[in-house]
């Protein structure tokens, strides 16, 4: 089921961005990932560190630091008929806490929300639990609130994982 | 029963000119053969030294299944001790690095161990008085790995006396090292950008082949690298080509591609593909690098340096070097069907920032637990893991290109198609696993 959104005339109020995080989980889990990408500004990036505290995203490496070009190819991999490591598909799960605007910025248009939570991602018989943050920095464009970073801290970000396939 | 302990030809049989034994990917007592005299009679990397700049710094890391220490000592040379305190066996690091200071100090009793191992001092030591202490094992302190090369910062480990000195060993294959490390306008490399570990439930050596794989990127790449490419195609025209699409579109190469790029043996199981170009060739000029390693060398030298392009180069057993960009994988054993793949990346010294910046792109779009290419490969691995418990059928096949004329530990540049390298591989499996049997 889809909701309605409603245009902003103004700046968001807190109540609007805490929606707004829990709405970008829902997509993802209900798999709706050509929304989702809708959901960034075309300067976007999801950026997860493989550095506890990581700062750089450039010279420190990350296990995702990707633009919508990037995220695009993910999402349309994840639909190909040849995607081997898709068949058969993954599913999710996040559980959020209620997030937390740590900062409003209207002169500047922006806006920071942290986000704990737990993501459970399943292929078959095979269920894998991670814990992370989600701090995302975001943006009003025509209305719409837009992801301008959304950034995944990993509790245990430099342990060797296996496969992890979708999008937390 | 034991199957192939103590039984030299069982184990001999496995490899065959064309083929090999399922049991090489999915016996555990193989496996632990393997650890016990492949992985000791072979040159298995450690470390590179500029992890462990200062003296005391020290790096835990596993040859084979080995908990070992690369250490710095006072005057500067670089040991590898295991990693077990001779009393009772704990751990002496507490971390995975560090510095230890002048000496370790077990965090158990508290006994404590000068740079290179030996014993410095134990607590309440009268205890051990006329006990005859100083003739145990445990007065000689943490025992010393005794076959230690670094070569140009990259330290390896032989771990039995038996097996080949390091220059025989890796002979001509060590041109692939050199050209990695000359690509720095000093000859230097520095370990930076953090390590990718990703878990793979399959054997190590599934990893090595497909290093010389080259008849697999069109197919199994083709839902990553292919899509990348479609999505490229939809990009307004003039837009430029970023970067990561430079770093997908050559997967897709067609096979003439890979022929053509050819693939060169080294004895006792090394070699490479890409002898002509590889898909690291068309990268986009970094601004003042050339001139930098013009400056350094002449320009003949630094054009001979940098037109190699070597693509992949499998140091037998279990690492892979690219010397274009400067990363080495480690395929770390742990079980017959578990291995850890470590993939490091190096900073070329007094060289730009963005051939760091590439690399690491490289690294984490193709080489992370979270990378599309990465997903493609490891759904392969641990399919064949799991189809390889089929009774139907016991045998690997590795027979393309395959010529009854071919001679083991031969140097030979061929077609880049052809799987003798990893023919290569699994002859100087035998050789290395048989010899101190
Ligand atoms: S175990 Fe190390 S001092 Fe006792
Ligand atoms: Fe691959």
């Amino acid at each position: 089921m889809t909701v309605h959104v409603p245009v902003l005339t103004g700046a968001p109020t807190d109540q609007q961005l805490i929606d707004f995080v829990v709405r970008e989980a829902r997509m993802i889990d209900q798999q709706r990932f050509e929304e989702w990408l809708e959901l960034y500004t075309d300067d976007a990036y999801y950026w997860m560190p493989l550095e506890w505290g990581q700062t750089d995203p450039k010279l420190t490496c990350s296990l995702m630091y990707e633009d919508k070009l990037l995220l695009k190819i993910r999402v349309e991999r994840l639909k190909g008929n040849r995607t081997f490591s898709q068949k058969p598909k993954s599913r999710c799960h996040h559980v959020l806490q209620v997030p937390q605007v740590d900062r409003r910025d209207e002169a500047a248009n922006e806006y920071v929300t942290w986000t704990p939570m737990h993501y459970v991602e399943t292929r078959f018989d095979d269920q894998k639990l991670y814990a992370a943050w989600a701090t995302h920095t975001l943006t009003v464009i025509d209305g719409q609130i837009r992801i301008k970073l959304k950034r995944v801290d990993l509790v245990n970000c430099e342990a060797a994982f296996g496969n992890i396939q979708l999008f937390m | 029963m034991a199957k192939y302990r103590g039984n030299v030809e069982a184990v001999r049989g496995l490899v065959r000119e064309t083929e090999v034994h399922r049991d090489l990917y999915v016996d555990q007592e193989l496996f632990e053969l393997e650890m016990e005299h492949l992985f000791a009679n072979t040159w298995v990397y450690v470390g590179h030294d500029s992890q462990v700049p200062n003296a005391g710094d020290y790096y835990g890391t596993t040859v084979g299944t080995q908990p070992v220490l690369m250490v710095r000592n006072g005057n500067g040379d670089v040991n590898v001790l295991y990693n077990r305190c001779p009393h009772k066996g704990v751990r002496v690091t507490t971390e995975p690095c560090g510095n230890a200071g002048k000496f370790f100090r077990c965090p158990y009793h508290a006994w404590s161990f000068k740079l290179d191992g030996s014993l410095l001092a134990i607590p309440l030591k009268k205890g051990y008085e006329n006990t005859g202490f100083e003739t145990s094992h445990a007065a000689e302190g943490l025992a010393k790995v005794r076959h230690v090369k670094n070569y140009r910062g990259f330290v390896f480990a032989k771990l039995n006396d038996a097996g080949l000195g390091f220059e025989e060993f890796f002979g001509d294959s060590l041109s692939s090292f050199d050209n990695m490390i000359d690509r720095s306008p000093v000859g230097r490399l520095q370990v930076a950008g953090g390590v990718l570990r990703y878990m793979h439930n399959c054997n190590w050596k599934m990893l090595v082949e497909n290093q010389t794989d080259t008849c697999h990127p069109m197919v199994a790449h083709e839902s990553s690298a292919g899509t990348a490419s479609e999505v490229w195609k939809n990009a307004p025209p003039g837009t430029k080509k970023p970067m990561a699409v430079e770093i997908f579109l050559p997967f897709m190469s067609p096979y003439e591609f890979f022929e053509g790029m050819g693939i060169r043996v080294w004895p006792n199981g090394h070699g490479h593909t890409g002898v002509s170009h590889s898909i690291h060739s068309d990268y986009s000029a970094i601004p003042g690098y050339f001139d930098q390693m013009t400056a350094a060398y002449g320009e003949n030298r630094a054009k001979a340096i940098l037109d190699e392009n070597r693509h992949n180069t499998v140091y037998f057993p279990n690492i892979m070097i690219k010397g274009p960009i400067q990363l080495l994988r480690n395929f770390i054993p742990i079980a017959a069907d578990k291995t850890l793949v470590e993939s490091w990346t190096f900073r070329l010294v007094d060289a730009p920032d963005m051939l760091l910046e590439r690399t690491l792109m490289y690294n984490r779009l193709i080489n992370a637990p979270t990378s599309v290419v990465g997903h493609d490969d490891l759904e392969m691995y641990e399919r064949a893991q799991e189809g390889l418990r089929c009774n139907g059928n016991e045998w690997v096949n590795v027979q393309r290109l395959y010529d009854p004329a071919e001679e083991a530990d031969a140097t030979v540049v061929t077609n880049g198609t052809t799987e003798w390298q990893m023919r290569n591989q699994f002859r100087a499996w035998s050789k290395f696993m048989t010899m101190s049997m």
